[in-house]
């Protein structure tokens, strides 16, 4: 929470003028019959994407020049808010004089830019990013009809967030690098999840294939499982400082049981290894428990714990503190 | 021309309102619980108000009337406190509410739910958009605590038949509440009649102030307060009195009960003029009949979208309306209420709601119909979904 979470801004009061105009006059509005087409010697194609029910459709008309796949003309008709029907119409003004292939090529971000009215300022609050997303899939579909092909094949990555274009690839790579370990996170690293909040976690305004909560979670787990065989590969030989507790309990016990308890068991004693703990100050503590005679010893906190103090810290850590209680 | 008919979600204050509301700021500002002058002359005001509300809504001397904050802070009050009461003892496990309600309800039993493992039964509304008393009988058990089910729906005014869910409710032993927001200054209101056990009121439905509202709690049923503090309101509700507030709600709770007359004939002749020109149009249906608030019309327009609708009757025409509950409006959910009734899937994101008020006039209702058409007309024009629906209904009348 903060300040802007708590009293927004007017929503209509955050859009661009352009939008606002777009929206009261669009200029693209409109259908491209068979007979145009005929007469203009052009390919009509004829896009429907997104439906009633789900508050936002769009349809797109595309009269195609077959010889240069060039897109001569376009229309648009949409069920949906403002945000929805200005961004169609712009969309419709950055495909018109395109080739089919290099319309596929327009983003809702192209769409959402063209709408602002200057450079640094959104065009839309975030929560209405998502109304622009539509107007770049029915370009999408469009060219799959055009080419007799299916919509799918035109992307090239999988994008989790659909507002702010971020792909599945680029959410795992920044997780990794950046050891991120939140959504909010996430957010503020990349914008996925930034506007319209569908792709966060399931329950927002759409459905999506893949959350940024559970992209996060798995990535999690990979990091996890590598640190884990990372440390499984380094053994009770390798690294002491990067072992998993249970292999610095099983490296402490050999190294003992190697070099310490056969003269404590001599002597009628024994020791235990109660907890190793990591400290803020980079010591590794390892607290120990005296057994049998070992326990009243006098020397057991002195000379006897220099001892295993020292030959831990020589076979495994230089860092290790060994604390008796 | 500027036309204000999102009344259901708020309304102007009444100029009279204002005028009794004046001299509780800066004349007359004692603390009333104080001895002093300064405090005691507050008293009038403050016991003008109270009489004002018990008398507006049918109260007897032996109920309650505990002035609060807002309606939202009168139903977490009464649900909360029940939970308190009969449900965290595990005397009781059980609340009954209702699909449509407003969310200061909903939110609250759904807290409880999740946190609480309190049982929430949610009564469905039917086709025509009501609750249909018997179906009560289905769900309600000596185990039922609390049944919450509002007077009046907010977004289509169709009044719901409390006094018959209150006797079934009793028979069981459950307590019946019912948010009355929607209802004040529409539809006569007596809480005796009705039979409840709780009511809850907001001022500012009522050409009153934001910010206060109140909670009827019927004689002989106890309610644990929710807040803690100088004891204010007999123990009920501490904080100290908003003395202009509370004159300004006594006073708006008199001015409604007198505009009723004109409320049920005026405003419903003028609501009935804009519904039945509205429905002129092809595609559109309005929810409810007869048995509504005189001041709603939820109307479907096929092929066009509420959010832009809405845009163009504020941007083009000055006009205020709603999609679906004014709380819901940045989030652009489908109407809960076309949801629940089951309307086709298609129409769940066409409902604009026009709410009246007794300062509409006829040459406003004559503005907004003829604006409404005009923007029915070029966002259809635009809309992908409205020519599929022409090509059908073309091929319907060719058959």
């Amino acid at each position: 929470m903060a300040k802007a979470d708590l009293f927004g801004e007017a929503l209509w009061d955050q859009y661009s003028s352009v939008v606002s105009d777009r929206m009261n006059n669009p200029r693209n509005q409109g259908e491209i019959t068979e007979e145009e087409a005929t007469a203009k010697g052009g390919r009509l194609v004829v896009a429907d994407f997104g439906a009633e029910s789900c508050g936002d459709a769009v349809r797109l008309y595309w009269l195609v020049e077959t010889d240069t796949d060039k897109i001569l003309n376009a229309k648009f008709k949409s069920f949906g808010c403002g945000t929805a029907i200005a961004s169609s119409d712009m969309m419709v003004d950055l495909c018109i004089g395109k080739t089919v292939d290099e319309a596929v090529k327009i983003t809702n971000i192209d769409v959402e830019m063209a709408l602002r009215d200057n450079p640094e300022e959104p065009a839309v609050p975030g929560q209405k990013m998502h109304c622009s997303v539509m107007a770049y899939d029915v370009i999408k579909e469009a060219a799959a009809i055009y080419k007799g092909v299916d919509a799918k094949s035109f992307e090239e990555e999988t994008i989790v967030c659909e507002c702010a274009r971020v792909s599945l690839a680029t959410l795992q790579e920044v997780i990794k690098l950046n050891d991120l370990k939140s959504v909010d996170e996430v957010t503020d690293y990349t914008k996925a999840g930034g506007f319209c909040k569908s792709c966060a976690r399931p329950g927002g305004h759409e459905e999506m294939e893949y959350y940024l909560v559970d992209v996060l979670a798995s990535v999690r787990a990979e990091m996890d499982e590598e640190k884990l065989k990372e440390a499984a590969d380094a053994g009770i030989s390798g690294d002491f400082e990067k072992m998993t507790m249970v292999q610095r309990l099983k490296a402490i016990d050999a190294v003992i049981d190697e070099s310490v308890r056969q003269f404590l068991i001599a002597d009628g004693g024994n020791m235990e290894v109660i907890d190793i703990r990591d400290t803020d100050q980079g010591f590794i503590d390892v607290y120990i428990r005296y057994l049998g005679a070992c326990s009243t010893c006098s020397t057991s906190t002195t000379g006897t714990l220099y001892a295993i103090e020292t030959t831990l810290k020589e076979k495994l850590s230089q860092n290790i503190r060994v604390l008796p209680i | 021309m500027r036309v204000y008919a999102d009344n259901n979600a708020t309304t102007k204050v009444d100029e009279a309102v204002v005028e009794a509301m004046k001299p509780y700021f800066s004349e007359m500002y004692g603390n009333p619980n104080s001895l002093h002058k300064f405090g005691s002359e507050t008293h009038k005001g403050v016991a003008t108000a109270i009489d004002q509300i018990y008398s507006g809504i049918g109260a007897t001397d032996d109920d309650d009337v505990v002035f609060t904050s807002c309606a939202t802070e009168s139903n977490n009050w009464v649900i909360k406190s029940v939970w308190l009461d009969q449900i965290k003892n595990g005397e009781k496990n059980h609340i009954i509410t209702s699909e449509v309600e407003h969310p200061a309800t909903l939110s609250a039993c759904k807290y409880l739910e999740r946190e609480f493992d309190v049982k929430v039964t949610y009564l469905p509304v039917n086709s025509e958009g009501t609750i249909e008393a018997h179906t009560l009988k289905d769900f309600v058990t000596e185990k039922t605590a609390l049944v919450s089910i509002m007077l009046a729906n907010n977004e289509t005014g169709i009044i719901f038949p409390i006094k018959e869910m209150v006797e079934i409710a009793h028979q069981k032993g459950a307590l019946f509440h019912t948010d009355g927001v929607q209802a004040i200054g529409k539809i006569p209101v007596d809480v005796q009649d009705l039979g409840v056990d709780f009511f809850s009121m907001s001022a500012h439905k009522f050409h009153g102030p934001k910010g206060i509202g109140a909670l009827y709690i019927k004689s002989g049923v106890s309610l644990s307060p929710l807040f803690h503090g100088g004891s204010q309101m007999g123990g009920l509700r501490s904080g100290t009195l908003n003395v202009p507030y509370m004159v300004g709600m006594g006073k708006a709770m008199e001015l409604a009960v007198k505009s009723f007359p004109k409320m049920n004939v005026e405003v419903r002749r003028l609501r009935d003029k804009i519904e039945k020109a509205l429905l002129e149009l092809p595609d559109t249906f309005v929810v409810g009949k007869e048995n509504r608030t005189p001041n709603t019309i939820l109307i479907s327009i096929r092929g066009v979208e509420g959010e832009g609708m809405l845009w163009d009757l504020d941007k083009k025409f000055g006009i205020a309306a709603a999609t679906g509950s004014a709380c819901a409006s940045e989030d652009l959910e489908a109407n809960p209420v076309l949801e629940a009734i089951g309307a086709d899937e298609d129409l769940a994101h066409t409902a604009i709601r026009i709410s009246l008020s007794r300062y509409t006039t006829e040459e406003e209702a004559d503005y907004l119909i003829s604006s409404f058409k005009d923007a029915v007309i070029r966002l259809r024009g635009i809309s992908s979904s409205y020519a599929t629906v022409q090509a059908q209904n073309e091929a319907y009348s060719h058959k």
